[in-house]
């Protein structure tokens, strides 16, 4: 384990914050791009995945447990948003046969 | 460096998450992500999130979008896909965003190497301790969210004859 955290050790908290943006704007790009909404939702998980290793590495920047422990929440709050959100998707696809998120066009006004 | 190898992992399989045309294989994708990134929270030495990413989402979340996946039967050829100049338009504006941020990023000053102040901050005993003192309510509260999103998922997917017929 000592051997495998060395392999941290040095790196500028600029290139975590730089690999994080490059992981949130992936998440970004695939939810711009795809029509299939379980893949908008995976996108969205990228997102928050993106989010929460930045969290984490802030709290061992600055030595501080509370990162880690909202980190926690969040993982918490992902698995209730991924649990209703497929439920959801499910019920349009009983519906409209269809997981094409312009089926859901309809549901304006 | 092992961090930018595993960096540079798990950006090449997020790319393939996000242009495979195949669902299935998008979510097989999308579970190599995951694990670089439990392998980057193991280099932090955060261990009980590596523990609880990897049950969470590599378990858990993985299983239910590959169950949804499969059982709506998706492949290749129902794939819906947005014509190509919306796909342009859309990896434009993801390049200006993340040109805003890496320019925002460099007014700062260079930054501090990571250095593991605290060498036992994420172990499960540090963790505990804060979880169960200072984030008692939240901790409790989150556990109503989860219950609530339970009854709310059943509740949703149930197959209700008589609301659809009517």
């Amino acid at each position: 384990m000592d051997s495998l955290v060395q392999g941290m050790q040095g790196v500028p908290l600029n290139h975590y914050i730089l690999f994080s943006s490059i992981i949130f704007t992936i998440g970004v790009i695939g939810v711009l791009i795809r029509r299939n909404a379980i893949i908008i939702m995976m996108s969205v998980e990228l997102m928050l995945n993106a989010v929460n290793l930045l969290l984490a590495a802030f709290s061992v920047y600055s030595g501080d447990p509370s990162g880690q422990v909202f980190v926690f929440f969040i993982m918490a709050l992902a698995a209730a948003e991924v649990a209703v959100g497929l439920a959801i998707i499910v019920m349009v696809y009983r519906n409209t046969k269809s997981v094409d998120i312009k089926s859901l066009s309809r549901l304006r006004w | 460096m092992v961090f930018y190898f595993v960096a540079f992992l798990s950006i090449i399989f997020a790319l393939m998450t996000i242009f495979t045309k195949n669902p299935v294989h998008s979510v097989l994708y999308l579970v190599i992500t995951f694990f670089t990134f439990t392998v980057h929270y193991i280099l932090l030495n955060a261990q009980f999130l590596a523990v609880v990413n990897f049950i969470v989402y590599m378990g858990a979340i993985m299983v239910l979008f590959l169950f949804v996946l499969m059982l709506l039967n998706l492949n290749k050829e129902t794939e819906p896909m947005k014509s190509n100049l919306v796909k342009i338009m859309a990896t434009v504006a993801g390049l200006c965003l993340i040109t805003t941020l890496i320019g925002s990023m460099n007014l700062l000053e260079v930054s501090n190497p990571v250095v593991l102040v605290n060498p036992n901050i994420g172990l499960v005993k540090e963790l505990g301790k804060v979880l169960f003192n200072d984030f008692l309510l939240p901790f409790e509260i989150s556990s109503i969210l989860l219950l609530t999103a339970m009854v709310g998922a059943v509740l949703l997917a149930k197959n209700d004859k008589k609301r659809v017929d009517g």
